[in-house]
């Protein structure tokens, strides 16, 4: 660089060399640009998953619509420490915007409200867990469907004998009969059923769930489980059925079409 | 007032700078005049010179400051493994002893993607807000983020790697951190979603200690090698929005780190290991405005300096108390 700051530059001035000071400023700046948009971009990644729905994930009862419920979450957990079974969970990296949020795996552990009071809803401090829920029946997690009538027990008019999922399936269930406040391990009790039951027999909720006899032959066994207005996905039909995999599973997007 | 936005400035990412001749006190000014006089240049070489033969190291605000943030995160750990409800949920949201308490910057965040106000959330806030700025609002950052203990490993490996001359640090502009603040929240209140919390170490990590491990650890992971080996704490330094609102939080908090400039002898051992070292400018010889004065907004209380000095020239105050006593 020259010094002859007071000499007219002429008009197709020759590049002008710059300083090791310059360059390195350049540098830094168009390295801080870079970084800039690397992080923006790997903000964005998190999209992906969301916007292609690669999830369907059952939410905690009081979750709000899937947009808002990613919205208000902050991603704290204190909804998992206050279940008295640990069904809920929290989700991992691959689920974009969802890091963080909680669900429900129903099949390795539903939500039986053994805690009564819905104590997720009031644990949650930002109300993605809507507080205007204060009883289980007010709960719209998901509806309850038959997705696999052809495996289904009672429909084929079997019964049940054994433990529903087996000697070491870890999910807890509440057995009032045994403790009302403590909710038991499913591979410590053992059923003998004449027809299956299991998903109405277990439900916590009250009118969710019936069998319905399939003919007006009273010699005919089979039974088909119908799933009533009042049912609010909480899953514990989808844990208990004995079946593999399970006959009765929880729609996430039926509440949409409940709600709507 | 200007000196105080000036620093208020450098933590938005202005440069440093001498205080002209406006801001500067009388007595700083014939301080400076006479700690330039020949015999002063010399005797401040031979101190420099005796520290480098005798160096005095000092760890103690240091293991201090590890002890505070491993007992913070043990405590949500323990909370949740073995039930006893000390302070339940993660660093982005807890119940300490049943208050609410919420990270100002994830609850910002929340905000303006929910555009709901929760008033749980907005206690929480306030709370955590009024909590850090006492202690100076970034102090969160050195005395409680658990990703921050986590980057000073891997800085302690930067160095190493760096005096062999294996890696070399490359700085970014300070003033990203703004930008990427900015467009974090616009992309909050725009998508509706919590956007940084995607990419939010802090989050990610805390999570991880209390709810166990993740693959989206592997990010962290990835971010601490950056640090190791292309830019030394880069993730703390130039990109993390949460840092810039504790900073914001802490901008005029009681503890401060003050600097007596009587006793530099401006050898720049505080520069060399602050994690914010702009914050340090006033130590370079003729750059201080006053003959003690506060570190500044965006210093994180972590107290290496304080470690580091060997004159005690910098010491943790606080602010007006040190003027009753």
């Amino acid at each position: 660089m020259t010094d002859g700051s007071d000499t007219p530059k002429p008009a197709a001035a020759p590049k002008k060399r710059l300083t090791r000071r310059e360059l390195e400023r350049r540098r830094l700046l168009i390295r801080s640009f870079g970084l800039g948009i690397a992080a923006v971009t790997a903000g964005l990644v998190g999209w992906y998953p969301v916007y292609k729905r690669l999830f369907d994930r059952l939410r905690p009862p009081g979750a709000l619509d899937e947009r808002e419920f990613l919205a208000a979450c902050i991603k704290c957990g204190q909804c998992v420490q206050v279940c008295p079974v640990e069904a809920i969970k929290l989700a991992d990296g691959d689920e974009g915007y969802g890091l963080g949020v909680p669900y429900i795996d129903a099949r390795a552990q539903a939500c039986d409200f053994s805690c009564d009071a819905v104590q997720c809803v009031l644990a949650c401090p930002t109300g993605a867990l809507s507080h205007e829920i204060a009883h289980k029946e007010e709960v719209t997690m998901g509806f309850a469907r038959l997705s696999r009538p052809e495996s289904c027990l009672a429909m084929k008019g079997e019964g049940f004998k054994g433990l529903a999922r087996g000697y070491d399936f870890e999910g807890l269930l509440r057995y009032e009969e045994i403790d009302r406040w403590d909710p038991q391990p499913v591979a410590s009790y053992p059923y003998d059923l004449e027809i299956c039951d299991l998903c109405v027999r277990e439900c916590p909720i009250k009118g969710a769930i019936s069998l319905e006899p399939m003919s007006d032959d009273p010699a005919d066994k089979r039974r088909i489980p119908v799933v009533h207005e009042a049912c609010v996905g909480c899953g514990t039909c989808e844990m208990i059925c004995p079946t593999e995999p399970a006959s009765i599973i929880i729609d996430t997007e039926l509440t949409l079409e409940a709600q709507a | 007032m200007k000196w105080f936005l000036h620093k208020l400035a450098m933590m938005f990412g202005a440069e440093g700078r001498k205080a002209s001749a406006s801001e500067e006190t009388e007595a700083a000014r014939e301080m400076k005049k006479f700690k330039k006089t020949p015999e002063q240049v010399i005797k401040r070489k031979e101190i420099i010179d005796h520290e480098h033969q005798y160096p005095l190291v000092s760890n103690k605000w240091r293991n201090l400051r590890w002890l505070s943030i491993i007992v913070i995160n043990a405590m949500f750990i323990v909370s949740f493994a073995w039930d006893v409800q000390l302070v339940e949920g993660s660093m982005s949201a807890s119940r300490f002893l049943g208050f609410h308490m919420a990270d100002p910057n994830a609850a910002l965040q929340v905000f303006l993607a929910f555009k709901e106000l929760v008033l749980n959330l907005v206690i929480g806030t306030v709370t955590v807000v009024l909590l850090w700025w006492i202690v100076g609002g970034r102090a969160f950052c050195s005395w409680a983020c658990p990703y921050h203990l986590l980057a000073e490993w891997a800085e302690a490996i930067h160095l190493f790697l760096a005096r062999k001359g294996w890696v070399k640090d490359h700085p970014f502009h300070r003033g990203l951190r703004v930008v990427l603040w900015v467009i974090f929240m616009a992309l909050a209140f725009l998508s509706g979603y919590t956007v940084f919390e995607y990419i939010n170490p802090v989050g990610i990590v805390s999570r991880a200690l209390i709810y166990g491990p993740t693959v989206a650890l592997v990010w962290v992971i990835f971010l601490l090698g950056f640090e190791i080996f292309f830019s030394r704490r880069f993730w703390c330094r130039y990109v993390c929005p949460i840092g810039l609102t504790y900073g914001i939080t802490g901008a005029v908090a009681p503890v401060q780190i003050k600097y007596d400039l009587e006793k530099c002898v401006h050898e720049g051992e505080c520069r060399a290991v602050c994690l914010v070292p702009h914050v340090l400018e006033i130590t370079k010889m003729g750059y201080a405005s006053d003959t003690t004065e506060y570190i500044g907004p965006d210093c994180t209380r972590c107290g290496l300096c304080v470690d580091a000095c060997p004159q005690e020239a910098l010491t943790f105050t606080v602010r007006g108390l040190d003027k009753i006593i």
